[in-house]
């Protein structure tokens, strides 16, 4: 069971969250320019990594905010945390 | 009666004596017994049969590791227990045991001819035997296993006990109350940190509190002495909680670790009542020390596993603590020197005892003990073979080969009435493998240690290896020093003195001069699992530790293979030919010892299991008779029956009463969430497949919200309030996920746009009135309001007042009839419903639940998102190709309608189905065909709504069917399990095509 710093109120609970799958991948602007496998690539294809993953999560029974979470998947730990729209900490790139 | 109890022990109360049942009888003990130690000392050892062969079983450990002594606690149909062991469960006055796994009864058993036919139950028997034939499964083989087997009896009613749970934080946490335990909580809880004590037994100090040899002593006094000193200085810590009769279940990521501490199993039934029985812990600590120490090895020999064969530590803890001897004639077979313990402490009490040490010869403090007490040791010696049936009475040794490999010499017969067996220790690694750590292997003494400590988790003390006192306090000291970031003082100066062993000789099957298939030598007592199996299975192909132990079942009972993983490994190991550490282990799964589901569950039983919502017009749904249905957690009026009738009776009358004058229906519980912001219409725009920014301020639409692949995930009516101000309303179970979903996008997708959404489904009541008559009802309800078509269309809304209260009125419609929904504030949900009732009396007013609602839509052809589609329909399967905006350049899910498999032809999709015989009603899920003759048959698609319309005087049904779209007017069957229902391809919609009825 995680402890998940939430960055707007802090640690709580894994069970006051909710994951929302790979972080930062954006939805196409011009979703009609695209191919069936361009858009498939956006809708469907998912890494699963074993090691450091970048993940959203939404705090759903607190501030509701999502955000963003580095977790290394090999051992649970999450590395980093941070807010949606800022970019991915360059140290595990 | 025999008496075992030969001296007195500060850990027995002989003022206190309880009476208690076994196996119908009764028994006295003291208060400090458990029901092991009070049945020992009654000379009792035969507490069971083995599970596969039905051999006489006795106890054999004292602790959490038993694999023989599990007895079914009461015989209430609600308390009853199964499983328990009585190793561990305390005696009270009252107590009611039974062995199990031995009907008719312990001493005669029927399945004990299973024994003498066991050269047919190898490994994997019940895989192999029980095979064939097939038919034979259900009404043979399985009863009978289950009727020979029984590992217990679950209750038959709710458990009527409480159980709660508990969430705290503490900065440290320590698993484990002995020596090493002890000291760990000390040093942190004196450096300021707030720290937490667990053990699982009723009393501190693990087995040195009961420790009482000379020549093992600290700062001068007996190791037990120190010790009880210590426990009385933490006692008086401030900040430090001391949980006993409490141990850790499970160990998860984070240091959340889950506890049940047991509060009342010890107490007699009267004092039980109206007291919490258990209370599941929920802790999270900074830092987790564990400190659970080891458990004794058995020895694996030809039958190995007669009552009178106990663990030798156990029998000292039986001695020491519980004042009880396991027998007047005992052996000590061993391959360590804490067998000697054992023996010298027999011995000060007159007991007989020998010892059979494996080893050519061992030197340390201990052995020159009793070797100067004049016991006999036959070093390098092995048990053979053992005799008696409910109880051992006898047993031959044999010297040991130069190797150890075999048995030279001749066997020497030496009679006993108990054998107490030592095959070195096992750390108790699972809380650090729970919690993710990995282990090494100590080839020297043949154990797996944990292999890094990491910054938050520690183990400790002989859990971590350290056997011996010294190296347990200095080492422990050493180690939580640097772990807590501390410089503790305490035990600088300690003086210990301890016996230090130097000599080891493991064998994991011990050798013998019978081939090993005529021998019984086992491993797991309580899955009956031999060394025999496990080299079957090797045989027969078998490499993974995984495989082998569900082959033969090692390890796999209610003990979890505590005594029996290790040699299970080693003997694989040993034949395999390979290192033991490169074998790995199996998987240690929470829970540590077995849960009961009450613990678990908390107080969250009966009305407590689910919230439950309810409408502000609840309580008038109850006092008019309603049925309700679970829609997510609200509690909806189903139907309202009549003089009683049943549902199909009231559906078809209310549905009627409907339509031909007006019905109600409370549809508070649909969703409902407030949008404002000034990008409002946008964000509606990109969320809906429709266009919204032509929608003017006080007009209502129906949207369809896709998933972006496609598929339509929830529908519903928004209303414009104002120019920057929605309303939208969701399905009543998908309110929740919308929500959601929407915040989703706004936050990660567009930032950019300024909305802001609100839940307001709470917040509002509302009272849907349709039919003809729906207006004039209006009218009476709200005078001042314009009704008129012209000024109040359908998908409209107005504002009006009820008496001051402020409402909102939708002109909208799910049945197809003229409706109005009125939204009012909660609090006068039930004012406003009763005011239409009242209201509507004179038009024979019909309140309505949501199976009418059901059927009144689906004479309409309106679809329910999750009853007629199931999240793999698009519009376009649902020939709702009109509400998809052509025009807009985007929305959520619109690229993937484009896709090649959203665009085929032969999708499933939505058609109507008319019966040939009007009144034979379709069931929902009932798949169709077009022809039931060539095999296999191919299934077209499935009915989804189906139901009898009063209105029509036909049956009527939605069904999705392969290319339905194109179907229509064509034959299909749905085949049932006496018969074939011939229907027709229809229209989705049945009723009123030219929506006439919305403007009657
Ligand atoms: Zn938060």
């Amino acid at each position: 069971m995680f402890l998940i710093n939430c960055p707007f109120c802090g640690e709580r609970d894994q069970s006051e969250f909710s994951s929302g799958g790979e972080a930062h991948i954006v939805r196409p602007k011009q979703p009609t320019e695209l191919s069936d496998d361009e858009w498939a690539e956006y809708l469907f294809m998912r890494k699963n990594i074993k090691g450091i993953q970048f993940e959203r999560w939404n705090h759903v029974h607190g501030c509701r905010k999502w955000f963003n979470v580095v977790r290394n998947t090999s051992n649970d730990k999450i590395l980093s945390v941070y807010k949606m729209g800022e970019k991915p900490p360059v140290n595990y790139k | 009666m025999p008496n075992y109890r030969i001296h007195k022990t500060e850990y027995i109360d002989e003022t206190k004596r309880v009476s208690f049942k076994y196996d119908g009888k009764t028994y006295f003990g003291y208060e400090g017994d458990t029901l092991a130690s009070a049945l020992l000392a009654n000379g009792i050892h035969l507490v069971g049969r083995s599970f596969k062969y039905h051999r006489p079983r006795g106890i054999v450990s004292c602790g959490a590791e038993e694999p023989n002594a599990i007895c079914q606690i009461g015989s209430k149909k609600d308390l009853t227990e199964p499983n328990v062991r009585a190793t561990e469960l305390e005696l009270y006055e009252g107590l009611e045991a039974s062995s199990q796994n031995c009907w008719p009864n312990v001493k005669f058993d029927i399945g004990g001819i299973n024994n003498f036919i066991s050269p047919l139950i190898p490994a994997g028997f019940y895989y192999k035997t029980f095979m064939w034939p097939k038919s034979f499964w259900k009404k043979v083989y399985e009863p009978l296993i289950r009727l020979s087997a029984g590992l217990g009896k679950s209750p038959t009613e709710p458990d009527p006990d409480i159980y709660d749970h508990k969430y705290v934080h503490y900065d440290v946490l320590v698993i484990g109350g002995g020596v090493s335990g002890i000291i760990a909580a000390k040093m942190a809880a004196k450096n300021n940190l707030k720290t937490l004590l667990v053990d699982d037994k009723k009393i501190l100090g693990g087995s040195t509190i009961y420790q009482n040899n000379e020549s093992i002593k600290i700062d001068d006094k007996l190791s037990s002495e120190w010790l009880k000193n210590e426990i009385q200085e933490i006692k008086k810590l401030s900040n430090l909680t001391i949980k006993t009769r409490t141990s850790i279940a499970a160990y998860h990521g984070y240091n959340f670790l889950l506890a049940k501490e047991n509060l009342t199993d010890h107490l007699p039934e009267e004092k039980k009542k109206n007291k919490i029985r258990q209370r599941l812990w929920k802790i999270r600590a900074k830092k987790v020390v564990i400190a659970t120490g080891s458990i004794e090895r058995p020895l694996v020999f030809n039958n190995n596993d007669r009552p009178g064969i106990l663990l030798s530590n156990s029998i000292n803890k039986y001695l020491d603590y519980y004042g009880v001897t396991c027998g007047e004639n005992i052996i000590l077979f061993t391959n360590n020197d804490s067998a000697y313990e054992t023996s010298i402490s027999l011995h000060k009490k007159g007991i007989k005892n020998i010892i059979v040490d494996l080893r050519k010869s061992a030197s340390s403090e201990l052995i020159k003990q009793a070797e100067s007490l004049g016991i006999k040791i036959y070093f390098n010696h092995v048990v053979t073979n053992t005799f008696g049936y409910r109880k051992i009475n006898s047993l031959e040794i044999m010297r040991l080969s130069e190797d150890g490999n075999t048995t030279v010499g001749n066997k020497i017969r030496l009679s006993c009435d108990c054998l107490g067996m030592s095959g070195g220790w096992t750390p108790m690694v699972h809380m650090h493998t729970q919690s993710g750590g990995k282990l090494d292997f100590r080839d020297e003494d043949q154990v797996f240690l944990p292999k890094e400590n990491s910054e938050d988790q520690i183990s400790v003390g002989s859990c971590n290896g350290d056997f011996d006192l010294e190296n347990i306090i200095d080492k422990t000291v050493n180690k939580i020093n640097k772990f807590l970031d501390i410089d503790n003082q305490d035990y600088q100066d300690t003086n210990i003195i301890c016996s230090k062993e130097y000599d080891k000789r493991n064998i994991w099957l011990l050798p013998n001069k019978i081939p090993l298939g005529k021998t019984k030598c086992f491993i797991d007592f309580q899955n009956d699992s031999t060394a025999k199996d496990i080299k079957l299975a090797l045989k027969e192909g078998f490499r993974s530790i995984e495989h082998v132990k569900r082959y033969t079942t090692t390890g796999m009972a209610t003990d979890q293979g505590k005594l029996s993983n290790m040699h299970a490994l080693g003997i694989i190991a040993d034949t395999a030919g390979v290192k033991m550490g490169t074998l790995g282990t199996t998987t240690f799964r929470p829970p540590f010892t077995p849960l009961t589901f009450g613990t678990l569950v908390g107080r969250n039983v009966g009305k407590f299991f689910e919230v439950v919502r309810k409408t502000s017009m609840h309580e008038w749904h109850v006092e008019n008779n309603a049925e309700f249905e679970n829609v997510g957690q609200w509690k909806r009026p189903w139907y309202y029956p009549k003089n009683g009738e049943n549902m199909y009776d009231a559906v078809q009358r209310e549905s009627k009463a409907a339509r031909d004058s007006a019905g109600i229906l409370d549809a508070s519980t649909l969703g409902k969430i407030d949008i404002q912001g000034s990008d409002a219409s946008e964000f509606l725009n990109r969320i809906y497949t429709n266009a919204w920014s032509k929608l003017a301020i006080g007009k209502c639409r129906y949207g369809l919200m896709l998933n972006e692949d496609g598929m339509v995930y929830d529908d519903g009516v928004t209303t414009r309030i104002s120019e920057n101000h929605y309303l939208m309303t969701t399905t009543t179970g998908g309110a929740a996920n919308v929500l959601s979903k929407l915040e989703d996008y706004l936050q990660t997708e567009w930032p950019e746009l300024d909305v802001y959404l609100t839940s307001v489904t709470d917040h509002y009541s509302t009272a849907s009135i349709c039919g003809p008559n729906s207006k004039k009802i209006l009218n009476k309800l709200f005078p001042n309001l314009d009704l008129n078509d012209e000024n109040f269309p359908h998908m409209s809304f107005k504002e009006d007042k009820i008496e001051n209260i402020n409402c909102r009125i939708m002109r909208i419609s799910f049945t197809g009839e003229l409706s109005y929904e009125i939204n009012i504030e909660s609090k006068y949900g039930h004012s406003l419903w009763k005011m239409c009732i009242e209201a509507g009396k004179e038009f024979n007013l019909t309140p309505y639940g949501t199976e009418t609602m059901h059927l009144l839509r689906a004479e309409k052809g309106f679809i329910i998102v999750g009853q007629d589609t199931d999240g793999t329909m698009t519009p376009s399967d649902l020939q709702m190709d009109w509400i998809v905006s052509k025009k807009k350049y985007d929305f959520i899910g619109k690229r993937s309608l484009y896709r090649s498999d959203t665009m085929r032809e032969d999708r499933k999709q939505l058609v109507g189905l008319l019966t040939d015989d009007p009144k034979e009603i379709l069931e929902e899920g009932a798949q169709i065909v077009s022809n039931v003759k060539s095999k296999p048959i191919d299934m077209l698609g499935h009915v989804t709504s189906s139901y009898f319309s009063p209105n029509l005087n036909k049956s009527i049904a939605l069904a999705v069917v392969r290319s339905g779209k194109t179907m229509k007017g064509q034959k299909l069957i749905i085949p049932m399990e006496n018969k074939n229902i011939n229907v027709t391809v229809s229209d989705t919609i049945f009723l009123d095509k030219e929506n006439k009825r919305l403007n009657a």
